[in-house]
């Protein structure tokens, strides 16, 4: 199976040297299991692996947004409501400067940020406090207003990842090697 | 000339550079014998120095001495800036005063901080550091038990990837070192190296990435090349010597020297071993450069060479003529600094400027240059070198490859764009009077 594999490749690559310095080591870490770390293991991949069950559609997140998101980044995603609560709508040409406000729409190279950002931080007074129903009505609603998925396309873990992004072939490695 | 030769005597300075930049040699031997040789040349104010008498301080018994000793109430303008006083819902930070500092260390109290939903108040009885995702076994870390491995002691920089944005602007902002390059600060860190750590939850050789999470009330969260963890990578326990202030991630933080602030993840509870990078909010967008034309630079990391005058700087204008030290800090993410030039006239001629040692791998280095002011204008630049072969890019140059704003920024607080790192030049006028200059 994969864990023995992986394993496998590390003694390889590393050598005895690195098996002996292993043993030497403190190891004052406690075994933990990663069932009893689940409820801190949030971060979602571009690819979608980690994203939970569930599901939500811009409907469902349109009233959500009223009650938890419109305080502050104002009446159907505008920003400007409360300072530092930037549009989460819109967003003009990358081509107008190198200052241009960066946004979903303009700029995010993968809709699995949206839907990590709002369930790991918002509503900034208090974080983690969503479902995972309604964090993927939020990210459905925010991805429809900004026209990238339809009015009754229902997100999930299967179709999110599968929204395009119109930005995302426009970066660029400075650093390859330091990857 | 020997040593005792060369007591009470005051060589004639050796200019090497326009506008009166002279040879750092001057430095080597006593400080007093450079002063004197300036002096001789210039005399400051005329004025001769007043007998002297007792000051009321002596004449009365001090103060207790305190448990916990604060700067002197004369220093009280030797403070942080704040970009959030009203107390907002939204990010805050504070920035180092550079042109109040010397040496190179900065104080705890002074370290440049930025925290985008608040410094979460973390008892570190209860804090627990996980290593999980591809490895062999998932491990659970206390500040208890990292503090009871062999530490190691390093200096390094930390520096914002939006440091020095003003200078994006299309016209010089007349603002302090402060103001301009606040967002970096060196220190002295204390902790475990990261590999130690990987090592014994035995990572898959699969795993390219590190998924690096906060506690804080964000979970903010960054993506760690493992070529990088096994480089030069530590998890902090100690910051100069004590536990790290709550504004820079106590109880522990991942400290990756040289690479972009954002990424040394405060308040460290969780690094997940993964095949591919997040794509994190803070990297996808925050910390990633818009070019001109429209593509972006994602994963730049690396925090490239960079040096600023903090002596002279805006805010001390010059009093009198004569001798001054040109002072300032010059760091790179890619090494030690090998070399700073610096020009007193606009960079038509420069001068090779004395590095105050130990240099350290990816940490402020002090430079010193020798000066006499004559009163004319002069222009202060300083360009710094790494020991990889970077150069510090003038202004122009800078520009010309990543662009600046078409309008002049009005706050210094906004971050136009991230990574700037061109030369900074100061413009002294002929009464002392310091401003911001593009050369």
């Amino acid at each position: 199976m994969s864990m023995f594999k992986g394993t496998a490749a590390v003694a390889l690559a590393l050598g005895l040297a690195a098996v002996a310095a292993q043993a030497d080591s403190p190891n004052l870490g406690k075994p933990i299991s990663e069932s009893d770390l689940k409820t801190w293991d949030i971060a979602i991949l571009p690819d979608g692996t980690n994203l939970p069950p569930g599901r939500g559609t811009p409907a469902e997140g349109a009233k959500l947004y009223e009650q938890q998101c419109q305080a502050c980044h104002a009446e159907g995603g505008k920003g400007g409501g409360s300072p530092g609560a930037g549009p989460l709508v819109g967003g003009p040409p990358l081509t107008d400067g190198i200052d241009t406000v960066k946004t979903i729409q303009n700029y995010y190279a993968y809709a699995t940020t949206v839907f990590d950002y709002i369930r790991r931080a918002m509503p900034f007074q208090a974080p983690r406090s969503l479902s995972d129903d309604e964090v993927y009505a939020l990210t459905a609603y925010i991805l429809a207003a900004n026209k990238l998925i339809g009015e009754s396309d229902v997100m999930d873990a299967k179709t999110l990842p599968q929204v395009k992004m119109p930005n995302r072939d426009n970066f660029i490695l400075p650093y390859p090697d330091r990857i | 000339m020997t040593d005792l030769a060369r007591r009470g005597r005051a060589p004639t300075p050796e200019f090497i550079a326009g506008n009166g930049l002279i040879n750092r040699r001057a430095l080597l031997g006593s400080g007093l014998a450079v002063a004197g040789a300036l002096a001789t040349g210039a005399t400051a104010t005329g004025a001769a120095a007043e007998p002297l008498k007792e000051d009321p301080w002596g004449l009365e018994f001090g103060q207790i001495t305190p448990a916990l000793q604060t700067p002197s109430p004369f220093e009280k303008a030797v403070v942080r800036t704040l970009s959030n006083p009203e107390g907002e819902l939204r990010n805050s930070h504070a920035r180092t005063p550079h042109h109040l500092l010397n040496g190179t260390v900065t104080p705890n109290s002074l370290h440049f901080s930025i925290n985008h939903c608040g410094i979460p108040n973390i008892d570190p009885a209860q804090h627990k550091l996980v290593i999980h995702g591809m490895v062999r076994q998932p491990l659970e870390f206390t500040l208890d038990t990292l503090s009871r491995y062999p530490l190691v002691t390093r200096m390094h920089f930390l520096e914002c990837a939006g440091n020095s944005a003003p200078m994006f602007s299309n016209e010089p902002m007349q603002i302090t070192a402060q103001a301009l390059h606040g967002l970096a600060s060196n220190s002295e860190w204390t902790g475990v190296p990261l590999s130690v750590l990987l090592d014994e939850a035995g990572i898959d050789a699969r795993a390219k990435w590190l998924i690096a999470e906060g506690a804080d009330a964000q979970h903010l969260d960054r993506s760690i090349p493992v070529k990088k963890a096994y480089d030069d990578a530590l998890v902090v326990v100690y910051q100069n010597g004590e536990r790290l202030m709550p504004g820079n991630g106590y109880p522990m933080r991942l400290l990756v020297p040289g690479y972009q602030g954002n990424m040394n993840v405060k308040f460290l509870r969780r690094l997940k071993a993964v095949d591919q990078p997040a794509m994190s909010m803070f990297e996808t967008k925050t910390y990633s450069q818009l070019l001109p034309g429209g593509k972006t630079w994602r994963f730049h990391f690396l925090m490239e060479v960079k040096s600023f005058i903090t002596h002279p700087s805006l805010g001390h204008n010059l009093k009198d003529r004569g001798f001054y030290a040109i002072s300032g800090v010059a760091y790179s993410g890619a090494g030690r600094i090998s070399k700073v030039m610096v020009s007193a006239d606009g960079g038509k001629s420069w001068g090779e400027a004395a590095l105050q040692g130990p240099v350290h791998d990816k940490a402020f280095t002090r430079f010193i240059m020798p000066w006499r002011w004559d009163g004319q204008p002069a222009v202060l630049v300083s360009r710094a070198w790494d020991e990889a072969g970077n150069a510090q890019p003038m202004r122009a140059e800078f520009v010309a490859a990543r662009g600046q704003t078409s309008k002049p920024l009005t706050s210094p607080l906004g971050f136009p764009n991230q990574h700037y790192n061109s030369t900074t030049s100061w413009a002294v006028d002929g009464k002392g009077e310091i401003k911001h200059v593009y050369v």
